[in-house]
């Protein structure tokens, strides 16, 4: 299960449409809970899409920006626990390069939560998880907790 | 020569679950070599049969990309901070026919 707050969902969506028709990504920060089973999401932070040919419906993350992340939340005690990215104008699931790219890194392992968001004519319309097991991408539930004030 | 290699959470499960490890060396190739002593399995993760970087891993020698260093001969100093960065990646070839497989 993916736990994130409505602040974290606002600011993806920002991105996400901001960026439309081309495809963003980004880090979630926070923790992982029961066993891992559990991701806590703090915050969201845009990485940089380094494919510039193909920025409709390719992403590369600059690894820079993960660097950058990752350091910034270990100094706060917070971990990478997540990627998003955004599918303009297809639905929210993982396509076979996801699944490709996702099985390089993780192998057999469990991954961390990949959370795609589907942009249709510069709208977010749908916001789905999935969890890498075994090779194969199942979705899992996201729970979005109100705005705190 | 002693450096700190930062584990990014894909690989910590061969690290015994830590996010970074003490390893010696006195080059990032040898740093690596010194990894697998420390965590059986990894290397084959981070390189392929000719013992180059694979594709999708990234390695920072503090800030700088390794490749841009010149690779793993690049020679590191005692109290380097070596990162292992999985390059994150996706997007999809257009279907020609079925359901959308983005
Ligand atoms: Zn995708």
């Amino acid at each position: 299960m993916l736990i994130l707050d409505g602040n974290t969902e606002r600011s993806m969506k920002e991105q996400a449409e901001g960026g439309y028709p081309r495809e963003v990504c980004g880090l979630l920060l926070g923790r992982f809970e029961d066993r891992r089973q559990v991701r806590q999401v703090s915050e969201a932070h845009a990485a940089g899409n380094l494919n510039q040919d193909r920025s409709g419906d390719r992403y590369d993350m600059d690894p820079t920006d993960y660097l950058r992340i990752e350091n910034a939340g270990r100094a706060r005690g917070l971990e990478v626990v997540g990627v998003y990215h955004s599918h303009p104008d297809h639905p929210s699931r993982p396509s076979e390069t996801d699944r490709q790219r996702a099985e390089e890194i993780w192998q057999a392992a469990e991954s961390w939560s990949y959370l795609i968001l589907e942009v249709a004519s510069g709208r977010l319309v749908s916001l789905r998880s999935w969890v890498l097991r075994e090779g194969a991408f199942r979705e899992e539930e996201v729970r979005i907790l109100p705005i705190s004030h | 020569m002693s450096v700190k290699v930062r584990i990014p959470t894909p690989l910590r499960p061969l690290a015994g679950g830590r996010d970074q490890v003490q390893v010696a060396g006195a080059t990032v190739r040898a740093v690596l070599e010194n990894l697998e002593k420390e965590c059986p399995g990894i290397r084959s993760r981070l390189c392929d049969e000719r013992g180059e970087l694979r594709r999708f891993v990234n390695l920072f020698l503090n800030d700088e990309d390794v490749r841009h260093l010149g690779g793993l001969d690049f020679p590191v100093q005692e109290g380097d901070v070596l990162s292992i960065v999985p390059a994150i990646a996706g997007g999809a070839q257009r279907c020609a026919a079925g359901p959308p497989c983005r």
